[in-house]
């Protein structure tokens, strides 16, 4: 591909400190994200990969190494650049849907729209259109006046997902999308994520599991803060198109 | 960012905040509300009491101007000896009849002495000498018989005032003009009755028997030294200075001062009283300042405690918020907002409650108070300060919130 690509990321380490042990997160990461693509992040737990994750949606600075998102280098950014940055090309969707139970459903996808730079008193209007667009695209235009608590954890999701998407956003982040929904409401939300991505949105996905990355495209597995393999979906080795195959006749 | 919209909206969310936790919020607000509604409250009495007061001085007091002897400050005694500094009879006939800014004047000199009627004895009974312009100066007129008249003075005729206490005192008849008395050994015929004044804020409040006689005859009850003032009506309130300059004038050329020489007498106008009571009313305002702030100052705590529980429990919404886009900015500005919001709506019913306490004060029988009423410069300064509480007190708060790290805050449980 000739095209610049959204998210480039050289030679990142991340090293924190948790108490007196210094933890060496990532060690020295290289990760390269086209327009269009639907990648899973994989690993066991302290692999790296939630690290990864929040460096890549600026909402942690890499301790060494580069990030040009969009072909800006992002990486020796301030806080409120950094919340720019979120607000206006990164949406996220978490494992525990992260609403605002005192918000209704069209008022929690408006949010991020909340602080979009340079707007009037006509964003107010503006905003819930968009918003109540959002909420339809996900297939939630009967729930808009719904709080939290009134929805199923799909619909939850669902709402999470409209308000990622409501400032058309560069990339998609999604941390565990699926990790607190039963089966069939996970294979519901995922058909939703590859329609989106269909609709041209490039989608990040961290997971554990192999049934939900097998959505993906490509798959790009961590290790100990490093990238052990990023391959086509279909040649992954658990992942891949015959592994149904081979467990179901196991 | 920092659009009006934003404001506005941040607004909106903390009064829907305060909302959803009325209870903890009236509570929180509770040190502002008290100490703005015992404030307005004390500002309105205080401001009623004002108004009757100086609408009382208008009335009828602010033409009037009392001369007392005084004896210079900073020079010997010996110098000023009492018979040079005493007032005396002959000066006010000078100052009556050399003032031209003076409507009137009267010496008034008081004691107490042995009254008789036909019925009763009383000793210690209150007596005053005084001139026929001493009804218009003290505002009392006869109720019954006639006032006094200069030929009552110039004779020193044996004729007195009584009030109506002394009617009741003395077991006088009821209408006991053309009785008699023997005060103070000599025989009075009584020739009118002249009204108690008990609801009067300023001169001598009489609540027991008084006498009346012409000054004149003062001089055959007291020493050849006795005290005297002079209470005297300018021509209009707006001449009160020009009449306190004209008596000073004539009574220094009258007592031969020469240039240097300092007063041996002082003129007092009522403004100068006005002027008194308006610093007592500004001090007793000072002090309900010193408790508002002391009042403020505990709820304002009240307010910091409050929103640091409100960061920690929000933390997570703090956490999405700023992932999705809140600068450290917008979340300072969200929880100042919030906590600006609270102390002015604490701040709002602090004043309805004193604009209560006001209506309640003001309907109080007899208390003088029924012009009591909440100025507009208090509600403004209510306002004004229970915002700056909520700025200094929130501003701590937060900042804590603003600081907060979005993946901590998101993992905080």
């Amino acid at each position: 591909m000739t095209q610049q690509p959204i998210i480039e990321v050289r030679g990142v380490t991340k090293v924190y400190q948790v108490g007196v042990e210094i933890v060496h997160a990532l060690r020295g990461v290289d990760l390269t994200v086209h327009a269009g693509e639907m990648v899973a992040i994989m690993g066991s737990s302290g692999s790296g990969k939630s690290t990864l994750m929040n460096t890549l949606g600026c909402l942690d600075r890499p301790t060494a190494g580069t990030y040009h998102l969009s072909g800006r280098e992002v990486s020796g950014l301030d806080a409120a650049e950094l919340s720019q940055i979120r607000n206006e090309q990164i949406g996220f969707v978490f494992q525990s849907f992260e609403l605002l139970p005192r918000l209704t459903a069209l008022e929690n996808v408006e949010l991020p729209l909340l602080y979009a730079r340079g707007k009037g008193w006509g964003w107010a209007r503006e905003r819930r259109k968009l918003a109540e667009e959002a909420l339809q695209r996900v297939g939630l235009g009967q729930r808009m006046d719904h709080r939290p608590n009134q929805l199923s954890g799909g619909q939850k999701q669902r709402v999470a997902i409209a308000r990622a998407l409501i400032a058309k956003p560069r990339i998609l982040m999604a941390d565990e999308p699926t990790g607190n929904l039963d089966t069939v409401t996970t294979e519901e939300i995922l058909k939703l994520f590859e329609q989106i991505h269909q609709d041209g949105q490039t989608v990040l996905m961290v997971t554990h599991e192999n049934d939900v990355a097998a959505h993906c495209q490509r798959v790009v597995r961590l290790r100990d803060g490093l990238v052990l393999s990023d391959l086509p979906a279909e040649q992954d080795p658990a992942v891949g198109p015959l592994v149904p195959a081979i467990r179901s006749a196991a | 960012m920092l659009n009006p919209l934003f404001y506005y909206e941040n607004v909106v969310l903390a009064l829907r905040q305060i909302w959803a936790n009325k209870l903890r919020s009236i509570l929180t607000a509770l040190g502002i509300i008290v100490g703005v509604a015992s404030t307005t409250a004390v500002i309105a009495a205080l401001t009623g009491l004002k108004t009757k007061v100086l609408a009382e001085f208008e009335t009828f007091g602010a033409a009037r101007l009392y001369v007392w002897p005084s004896r210079p400050e900073g020079v010997p005694r010996n110098l000023f000896p009492w018979e040079k500094i005493r007032l005396k009879a002959p000066e006010a006939f000078a100052l009556r009849d050399q003032c031209t800014s003076l409507k009137g004047l009267t010496p008034i000199s008081e004691t107490s002495l042995s009254v008789q009627s036909e019925a009763e004895t009383l000793e210690g009974v209150s007596v005053s000498g005084i001139w026929p312009a001493w009804h218009a100066t003290e505002n009392r007129q006869v109720i019954m018989g006639r006032p006094f008249s200069q030929l009552d003075i110039d004779n020193a005729r044996q004729v007195c005032l009584v009030n109506d206490l002394a009617v009741r005192d003395l077991q006088l008849p009821a209408d006991p003009v053309g009785t008699h008395l023997i005060i103070g050994g000599r025989r009075f015929l009584i020739v009118g009755v002249v009204e108690t004044i008990t609801e009067r804020m300023t001169g001598f409040n009489t609540i027991s028997a008084e006498l009346f006689i012409p000054h004149p005859l003062m001089e055959k009850f007291m020493d050849r030294d006795f005290f005297m003032r002079f209470v005297a009506l300018a021509n209009s309130p707006a001449e009160a200075d020009d009449a306190r300059a004209e008596i000073t004038r004539v009574l220094r050329k009258v007592r031969g001062l020469t240039p240097g020489d300092p007063d041996t007498f002082r003129v007092q106008a009522i403004d100068q009283f006005i002027d008194q009571f308006k610093s007592i009313a500004s001090g007793i305002t000072a002090v309900a300042g010193g408790i508002v702030g002391i009042s403020l100052l505990v709820g304002g705590i009240g307010i910091m405690n409050i929103m640091l529980v409100s960061v920690s429990e929000r933390t997570r919404e703090i956490g999405l918020r700023k992932a999705v886009g809140a600068t450290p900015t917008a979340i300072l500005l969200q929880f100042l907002l919030e906590a600006v919001t609270l102390c002015l709506v604490g701040g709002l019913v602090g004043v309805l409650i004193g604009q209560g306490f006001a209506f309640a004060v003001s309907q109080i029988p007899g208390a003088k108070l029924e012009n009591a009423s909440v100025p507009a410069w208090a509600v403004a300064l209510a306002f004004v300060f229970s915002a700056g509480v909520g700025v200094v007190f929130g501003m701590f708060p937060a900042i804590k919130a603003s600081r907060l790290d979005p993946i901590e805050a998101l993992r905080h449980e």
